[in-house]
């Protein structure tokens, strides 16, 4: 029905189309204010990066000089460098990981529509408009060694439970994560929901008329059809967390020890100390991290949806 | 592209593709108990904790407190926090930021969208980079001196709305190809310049899609303190970096019961918002997201 309607008008716009005239009804002017705005703020500080990288700028001195690999050479010097690298992949991808699984298996518990799910998807969304900050805090209250997590084991197993969580030079990197996770699965579910929901009902019939069990026809005819969706949730949970601050920030602060100080927090913390060159070699590291990974990651998952 | 999702398309299924019998009917057991723990313990330690007075609160538990103090907390916040003062500055950064990412990233979106040459397939791979690329925070701040825009709300929203074109510029572009050139031309035949067909035609037609743009970007930037420390740290208040330099302070050292009052208030505007239009909103962020 709408193709019927939508082609004909296609074949109207190809033909009278000189190039010309483009210039007077889609003037190139038009590209000005957002591209004057993405040059000074956006790719100028990022070629500011890799010039401020390799300077001494810090708040102790007024001029800045070229100090060559310094910055760098000293990071990997005392190990930070590869530790907050270290640190910002595992989060990255267990963030991604566990915001997916849940998001997923959220969407498929609360596909139906029931008044009971659809107030359960309200719920769920609630932390997705808080602030990450915000959610950092409670949390931080909710596993504190003496915090409500540890009341309530101890209620359930009737002994006294009192687990440092946040104590953890290993797991609370991945408590942290789940944490992340909690604050975002509302949308990786909507999301989720929707691919469901875009999935015709009669795909789902066929399956079901030559005879599979409804297990088959939901992983092997229905999932396949949600790569869109998992295209746009990996990617979106990958870079949100790697550009993480907040959550973690609140919560640790990157302790104990340093185990959950992932890049952004290193940044913060060494221009807080007024190192601003060193905090411009971070940032470096960061993008070019970013820039690395993302790229590949998304085209993977793009040619996964091509095949399917 | 844009599929109602809470409506027609659910009326549309037969019941259920999902196993009926027992496992159907255990499924709202298991929502009310997923949903308890995981959502409720967290947000009743809020209310309560922020209702509590200070002995009360000094270590948070899911304990009611035994004389509510919500009120006066929220108030004592009220002016410590500077909560009147930072709502503006949030406003004050929010609401133009919004306003310019949209009008023009659209506008560089329907050109993007309709001019298909090979230098313009280069700019729009530039102009979406910034969904991928993380921002360089640390330079930007030497940029902006450097400007004489430090600590001002000019560079603030000028940071936002570089950060976030790439996400509008990305959402409109694709859907502008979905809009038919024919309504264009018919407002052309008419004389219309081309000001003119954008603002009265074409942005008229995007408003699913700037309504996803919209409530995208009010999340991250109304919510957004790692920038906001980097740009505007101490010269401007806006909600979560007082928020942040608030829990940080020794005033509000072990105050839980401030620091969740605080963290009541300063999410309250976007849950009202939700609350008035949760359905739109639902709609909207899944409509633009899977094409």
């Amino acid at each position: 029905m709408q193709q019927t309607l939508t082609r004909p008008v296609k074949a109207v716009r190809r033909a009278p189309a000189p190039h010309v005239a483009r210039g007077r009804t889609h003037p190139m002017w038009f590209l000005l204010p957002a591209f004057a705005i993405l040059f000074v703020f956006f790719f100028l500080p990022t070629l500011f990066n890799f010039v401020y990288a390799f300077t001494d700028w810090s708040s102790f001195k007024s001029e800045i000089r070229f100090a060559g690999v310094d910055n760098f050479a000293y990071l990997l010097s005392d190990g930070t460098l590869f530790s907050a690298l270290r640190v910002t992949v595992i989060y990255a991808t267990l963030v991604a990981l566990f915001q997916n699984l849940f998001g997923f298996g959220l969407a498929v518990l609360l596909e139906r529509d029931t008044w009971l799910n659809r107030a359960a998807r309200l719920a769920f969304l609630v932390p997705v408009l808080m602030s990450a900050l915000a959610v950092g805090y409670v949390f931080q209250a909710l596993l504190k060694p003496d915090g409500s997590l540890n009341d309530l084991l101890s209620a359930l197993t009737g002994q006294r439970v009192d687990v440092a969580w946040l104590g953890s030079t290993t797991w609370t990197l991945v408590l942290a994560a789940v944490i992340h996770a909690w604050k975002w699965m509302g949308l990786s579910m909507l999301i989720y929901l929707a691919g469901l929901k875009t999935i015709p009902e009669d795909v789902t019939e066929a399956a079901r008329i030559d005879g599979a069990t409804p297990w088959q026809a939901f992983w092997s005819v229905r999932f396949p059809l949600l790569a869109p969706a998992v295209t746009f949730n990996v990617a979106t949970a990958l870079l949100g967390s790697m550009n993480g601050f907040d959550i973690v920030q609140a919560l640790t602060g990157g302790g104990p020890a340093r185990s959950t100080e992932i890049l952004n927090i290193f940044i913060y913390r060494t221009f807080g100390q007024g190192l601003f060159a060193q905090a411009t070699a971070m940032s470096l590291v960061l993008f070019l991290m970013v820039a690395l990974l993302a790229f590949p990651v998304i085209r993977v998952l793009r040619r996964r949806e091509e095949i399917l | 592209m844009t599929v109602p999702v809470f409506g027609s398309a659910a009326r549309r299924r037969a019941p259920s593709p999902v196993a009926r019998g027992w496992a159907a009917r255990l499924r709202p057991f298991a929502v009310v108990a997923l949903v308890v723990p995981v959502m409720g313990v967290p947000l009743w330690l809020v209310v309560v904790t922020a209702g509590k007075s200070q002995g009360e609160a000094l270590s948070p538990d899911l304990s009611l407190p035994s004389r509510w103090h919500l009120w006066e907390n929220l108030a004592q916040v009220w002016q410590q926090g500077e909560v009147p003062m930072a709502f503006l500055g949030s406003l004050l950064v929010v609401a133009p930021s919004v306003v310019l990412v949209l009008t023009f990233g659209s506008m560089a979106s329907w050109i993007l969208a309709r001019r298909a040459s090979r230098p313009n397939a280069v700019l729009y791979a530039l102009a979406i980079s910034g969904i991928v690329l993380p921002p360089a925070v640390v330079t930007i701040v030497l940029l902006l001196r450097q400007l004489g825009l430090a600590g001002s709300p000019v560079g603030m929203i000028g940071v936002y709305v570089g950060i976030y074109l790439s996400t509008v510029i990305f959402f409109v572009t694709g859907f502008v190809r979905t809009v038919p050139v024919s309504l264009e031309e018919a407002a052309r035949m008419d004389g219309a310049g081309p000001v003119r067909v954008f603002f009265s035609v074409i942005l008229p037609l995007l408003r699913p899609v700037l309504a996803t743009a919209t409530i995208l970007i009010c999340l991250y930037v109304w919510n957004d303190v790692f920038y906001a420390f980097f740009v505007v740290g101490g010269r401007l208040d806006t909600l979560p970096l007082n928020l942040f330099q608030v829990a940080n302070a020794g005033l509000y050292l072990n105050n839980w019961h401030l620091i969740f009052a605080y963290v009541i208030l300063m999410s309250l505007p976007l849950l009202i918002v939700f609350a008035i239009a949760q359905r739109r909103i639902i709609s909207g962020i899944t409509g633009g997201a899977v094409k």
